[in-house]
């Protein structure tokens, strides 16, 4: 009988100290999980951290030379060393604005249309042609813009854009000739292409997670789609909606070779559309190689440190946004 | 093959890939100019077949060698715009000299205006590009152009918009010929324009001009060349009319006085002789005077002898103009003066 006993607390010793050895195991390889996640996730700010960092220190001497000045001073004069930025800002802001202004409507009424109207024969050809137009190099773009798109628009479409416009007291200024075809207007056109299919695969992915029984239930209370669109689909998709639609903004700051080839590239100010003008991102690509001196790649570095600002403050608009459509649709 | 063999073989390939790389490691390595290029990578190839000895040249720009050269990350730099005594010393004394050649030329875009119909001066070409003259029919168009049929169409200007060294020779142009450029915009790779738009590259200017009637631009004569575009003709500072190719080029690159330069820093623009082509460009390479690796160095130098030696032909066919025999000479007898850490001449041969 002792025996037995004893037998049976070894047994139960055994298969007790089994046991805490294995869980042992587990929670190391938890906590290497654990780590490891937590180092990707750190990493990010660390790289983050480390650029906003050495675009400060890369743009210090430039900031010290102009002070705030070079942010409202469209001058860029690499022989007397005089920089100021703000042909460029304002070139970026026009161009992703106007391209944000053309895409985001496109991009959702293709999403929509794929996700409520579209026959299922047609939908997979559809969105596979548009999630193809973000696989095309923006060279590609660039090259296509200035061989192609700039001709045409400059024998097609801008003297009659000049015409129609010519007594309209604003739009007489925004839509001025001469049309060379490359400018502001050129490039904020390729820009909502380039956009277009990160807006539409994004809206398109967050109108598949609306239930289905939410939708059924406004069409059976005799909804048409629009209606169900507007008030069941793109509010209960609001978060994933506006998060596509700072993807493309987000690219339209900073694309670079697509606009160097077709804006022009001009530091001047001009109220026309039309006219040749130039980004921050452009005018870095265009010059940075041959910048000489000191004062001159400082400057460069200042602008890119400037469209970081610039992105910045448009991703923190874009969470104070959502953050009060919360607020309201929770009250 | 079992698992243990297979590894030993990946372990060989990687191996022999360390080793290859060594190889590689071994060429000689230079970085900066994009327009001299293809020459230089025509030039290497060729040379690599003679000696087995390879180049590794980053074609990124005049700013990037000066500044990779000024690092010491490379053997040598290149640059199409020559540094002044201060830059040089700047650099942890460097020394230039110039390579190769070419020109630089109007190309238009004018209703009824054929290659070589138009004949343009500095003045005129400077206040086109000041903006002062506006349209083709301009009196200072007009009257170096007595027979032409010039349309009342305006002039669109078209530049370089990416900073270049083409840029860099052609305002340093019209600087020379025009007191007013001189004063108001100056000459670098990247100015401020006072009018027209810019346009990414040679091909860009080139497109733009193509596209546009009644524009003008200004790119590479092997470029203008190779894509046949309408080129001027223009009157240089003997006050002779002038073609731009490689004979006006060597012309302007014989009368130049590279023997009493200053480390070789000489912009052969505007330059004297009857033939010479008003916009001739140099293109340079930067080495510096006390190198750590004598061994590369020695390596380079003897490339850059067989290129003076054997790369004239080569250079032709890419529509390059080779320095003069008697600059070739100048500049290899200055290569004594590149020395390795024991104070010893680096041997070019």
């Amino acid at each position: 009988m002792a025996d037995v006993m004893t037998d049976r607390t070894a047994t139960l010793e055994r298969l007790g100290r089994d046991r805490a050895s294995v869980l042992r195991g587990l929670g190391f390889s938890d906590k290497i999980f654990n780590t490891l996640t937590w180092l990707a996730a750190v990493s990010v700010l660390l790289v983050l951290g480390a650029v906003f960092i050495s675009l400060i220190i890369g743009a210090y001497p430039a900031l010290q030379a102009f002070g705030f000045s070079f942010v409202t001073t469209a001058v860029w004069n690499p022989n007397t060393d005089k920089y100021g930025a703000f042909a460029p800002i304002v070139g970026t802001l026009i161009t992703a604005f106007i391209a944000m202004l053309i895409a985001v409507p496109i991009g959702l009424g293709i999403a929509i249309y794929l996700t409520e109207r579209c026959p299922l024969l047609l939908r997979r050809p559809i969105s596979i042609a548009i999630e193809l137009l973000a696989g095309i190099p923006s060279i590609i773009y660039g090259i296509w813009g200035l061989f192609f798109f700039a001709p045409f628009m400059k024998e097609n479409v801008y003297p009659s854009l000049i015409l129609a416009f010519s007594h309209v007291p604003v739009l007489a200024d925004l839509f001025a000739g001469p049309a060379y075809g490359i400018g502001t207007l050129t490039s904020s056109l390729i820009l909502a292409v380039m956009v277009l299919p990160f807006i539409t695969s994004v809206s398109r992915d967050v109108f598949d997670t609306v239930p289905p029984v939410l939708k059924e239930a406004a069409y059976g209370q005799g909804f048409t789609t629009w209606e169900v669109v507007k008030n069941i689909v793109i509010p209960y998709t609001r978060v994933g909606l506006l998060g596509g639609v700072m993807l493309a903004l987000g690219r339209a700051l900073g694309e670079t070779m697509a606009v160097t080839f077709v804006i022009g590239n001009a530091d001047k100010l001009s109220t026309s559309l039309l006219a040749p003008g130039t980004t921050i991102s452009a005018k870095i690509a265009n010059e940075f190689t041959e910048a000489v001196g000191d004062l001159y790649t400082s400057s460069l570095i200042a602008l890119g440190l400037i469209l970081f600002v610039i992105t910045f403050i448009v991703l923190s608009i874009a969470r104070y946004m959502l953050l009060r459509l919360e607020q309201k649709a929770g009250v | 093959m079992n698992i243990k063999s297979m590894a030993f073989a990946s372990a060989l390939a990687v191996a022999s890939a360390v080793v290859a790389t060594a190889a590689v490691a071994a060429d000689i390595s230079g970085a900066g100019a994009s327009f001299p290029y293809p020459i230089y990578a025509k030039w290497a190839d060729a040379y690599k077949k003679d000696t087995g000895n390879g180049l590794n040249y980053q074609s990124i720009g005049s700013g990037g060698g000066i500044k990779q050269i000024t690092a010491r990350t490379v053997t040598f730099g290149a640059s199409d715009v020559p540094l002044n005594a201060k830059e040089l010393a700047d650099g942890g004394n460097l020394m230039q000299w110039p390579m190769v050649m070419g020109g630089i030329v109007p190309v238009i875009n004018v209703e009824g205006v054929a290659s070589g119909d138009l004949t343009l001066d500095g003045d005129t070409l400077a206040k086109i590009f000041l903006g002062e003259v506006k349209t083709w029919d301009d009196a200072a168009i007009k009257k170096l152009n007595p027979n032409a049929k010039l349309p009342s169409a305006a002039i669109l200007v078209v530049h370089r918009s990416d900073g270049s060294g083409t840029t860099f020779n052609f305002t340093n142009y019209l600087g020379k010929v025009s007191k007013t450029w001189a004063e108001k915009v100056g000459s670098k790779t990247a100015v401020e324009w006072p009018t027209g738009l810019g346009a990414k590259g040679n091909e860009g200017v080139a497109n733009n001009v193509q596209q546009t009637k009644g524009s003008i631009g200004y790119v590479e004569t092997a470029y203008a060349k190779q894509n046949k575009l309408t080129t001027t003709k223009m009157v240089n500072h003997d006050g002779k009319v002038v073609e731009a190719n490689a004979a006006g080029v060597q012309a302007a690159a014989a009368n130049a006085d590279w023997a009493k330069s200053d480390g070789f820093f000489l912009i052969i623009t505007d330059q004297p002789g009857a033939a010479a082509w008003p916009i001739s460009a140099s293109t340079f390479i930067l080495m510096p005077k006390e190198v750590k690796d004598a061994a590369a160095a020695s390596e380079a130098l003897k490339f850059f002898a067989w290129a003076y030696k054997n790369g004239d032909k080569m250079a032709d066919e890419l529509d390059y103009v080779a320095m003069p025999a008697g600059v070739k000479d100048l500049v290899m007898s200055k290569w004594a003066d590149i020395k390795g850490a024991d104070g010893k001449a680096v041997p070019a041969k």
